[in-house]
């Protein structure tokens, strides 16, 4: 294994068979990095101390540790290792910023200006807000799935306390223009929190130069393990207090009581370091691998439509829906790769991904999309056969699809009469 | 999702995919669900005039697996049956066959539907043709 660069040499990965299934599916999770494990090792055992004490040396190097791992976090997102907060996961650091700063501020004021393409840890911890009293603007995304500026400023109001936005978005991986709200949020006065689970550790995120003022992260999107994330919180121009949710020891600065888990904040930030040093190495390889599989699917397949904007997306990312045909079906066509669907039927609810549909493409194309997120592991033979088993799965089930079927015909398929009722 | 064994064979090997003339006056065409629903299915079965059993049966569907292996099986099963004995087919002897979970009846509910959609359209047709051939024949009667 070569430490620079990447995990595997080219030489290395030629000389690999494709394995089977293909992971593709990278904005669900990734695999821990083997020198992320080898250095959460020794903290399971020999160096199992709670960072909490303070009287004997297994406490101060577990503390050390820790401390350690604040500052490679900060370091990658250009905070002070002070403004880290550990948490449980994302989920944990989006429902502390929106909910912290909901009870801190309530004096200020009862307004949260969200939108609706945010991540379920987002909306759901608003839409609790709302049950207590807060009032909460969704705002909506354009077509490319970004939310406007305009829309922005018009929701704002002298009871508004905190603007929670995204940085990328988890399915169609496109990228909000995050610098633009924190200028808007520093003029206003308003604290701005964004979920940045996606975009940390792919392209570069600084907290200072965007205007952020909290951004949740995870350590398991970005190579590291589950169950370990943060919330940056800044100290200065302005200091931002928040409540705590989970009450305790007074951990963490008294924002998240609860013993450490010294293992996972070490592998967070052995993740974190990797992720700074090879990061935009690792992003361009991704882009051009991610450009290769969408410039080999529109020459073999047609009837593609790209699901949010290409210009501001993810590296990694590709959202595309392949009309006439249904989402699950497909994915049941490409069982030996992992990716995942818009389509209802790969959900318990019954309705297609309510992002997509936030775009306005019409629930038939959310139904007909597939995500495809490219990782530290995927190589060019990967996104062959991808491409190319997609292509025969594709055209084999147009072939069984009577929508297809009509629209060679000429049939415009939006004038037809549905029934609907019932389904 | 887990599917069946047979569910994953309908998916593999679907039976009768195609389409039948949609103007043939034996031919019955069923077009039931919605895109923005996740599921359509077309269903074509033709009669025979002399015997009113189904000769052949076609289907195109746009859905997940467990829509196309119903409309597969639909259609293997409608291979033989008189009219009214197509009519008989319920959902749930789909559901029982293709051991479909919970979230997938609606499914079954919909390939019930296009039999008897299809039968429907087939039934129309004749009731026009025989409308057709009443009036062609009353100046010569």
């Amino acid at each position: 294994m070569t430490l620079e660069g990447e995990a595997f040499s080219r030489a290395e990965r030629d000389d690999m068979a494709i394995k089977l299934p293909i992971y593709m599916d990278y904005h669900a999770t990734t695999p821990v990095d083997p020198r992320v494990v080898e250095a959460m090792l020794p903290y399971f055992t020999e160096k199992f101390g709670n960072a909490a004490s303070r009287n004997h040396p297994f406490g101060w190097e577990a503390e050390e540790a820790v401390e350690k791992a604040r500052k490679q976090v900060a370091d990658l997102i250009g905070a002070s290792a002070k403004e880290i907060v550990f948490t449980s996961g994302a989920t944990e650091s989006d429902n502390l910023a929106i909910k912290g700063v909901a009870e801190m501020y309530r004096e200020k004021g009862n307004h949260i200006i969200t939108c609706v393409t945010e991540h379920k840890a987002v909306i759901d911890t608003c839409k609790r807000l709302e049950k207590d009293g807060y009032r909460v603007t969704y705002l909506a995304v354009q077509k490319d799935g970004r939310i406007s500026l305009e829309e922005l400023r018009a929701a704002i109001t002298d009871k508004t306390i905190l603007i929670t936005i995204m940085a990328a978005n988890n399915e169609i991986g496109v990228i909000q223009p995050i610098t633009e709200i924190g200028a808007i949020a520093k003029e206003k006065g308003i604290l701005f929190h964004t979920d940045a689970v996606q975009i940390v550790g792919k392209v570069p995120f600084n907290v200072n130069e965007l205007g952020v003022h909290m951004a949740s992260l995870s350590a398991h999107k970005m190579y590291g393990p589950k169950g370990v994330g943060a919330l940056y919180v800044r100290r200065r121009n302005p200091r931002v207090l928040l409540a705590p949710i989970i009450d305790g020891g007074g951990h963490e600065r008294g924002m998240r009581s609860g013993t450490l888990n010294v293992p996972s904040i070490v592998g967070f930030g052995k993740a974190a370091e990797l992720c700074k040093q090879e990061m935009a190495k690792e992003s361009e390889r991704l882009r051009g691998l991610r450009d290769y599989l969408n410039d080999k699917l529109h020459k073999q397949l047609d009837e593609l439509y790209i699901n949010g904007s290409m210009d501001h997306r993810l590296p990694h990312n590709l959202n595309i829906s392949f009309a006439y045909v249904e989402g699950e079906s497909l994915l049941m066509g490409i069982n030996d790769v992992a990716v995942s669907s818009g389509s209802a039927c790969t959900s318990a609810s019954l309705e297609p991904s309510y992002v997509l549909k936030a775009l306005g493409a019409g629930d038939d194309l959310a139904h007909s999309s597939i995500r495809f997120g490219l990782g530290r592991w995927t190589t060019r033979e990967e996104v062959d056969y991808v491409a190319d088993k997609l292509t025969s799965v594709v055209s084999r089930l147009r072939d069984m699809s009577p929508l297809y079927e009509l629209a060679k015909e000429g049939v415009d398929l939006s004038t037809m009469q549905w029934q609907t009722e019932g389904h | 999702m887990a599917y069946s064994n047979k569910v994953i064979d309908h998916y593999e090997n679907p039976r009768n995919v195609g389409s039948l003339p949609k103007d043939d006056v034996n031919v019955g065409t069923g077009l039931v669900g919605a895109p923005e629903c996740g599921d359509v299915m077309k269903l074509q079965v033709k009669v025979n005039p002399a015997t009113g059993v189904i000769d052949d049966a076609k289907f195109k569907t746009f859905g997940c697996g467990s829509a196309i292996a119903s409309s597969s099986l639909a259609t293997e099963w409608l291979k033989g049956k008189t009219v009214d004995e197509a009519l008989a087919i319920k959902n749930t002897d789909i559901v029982n066959e293709l051991s479909l979970p919970p979230v997938k009846i609606h499914c079954s509910v919909l390939a019930e539907d296009a039999i008897k959609a299809a039968i429907a359209d087939y039934k129309k047709k004749q009731a026009a043709e025989a409308k057709t051939a009443d009036t062609v024949a009353q100046p010569t009667a």
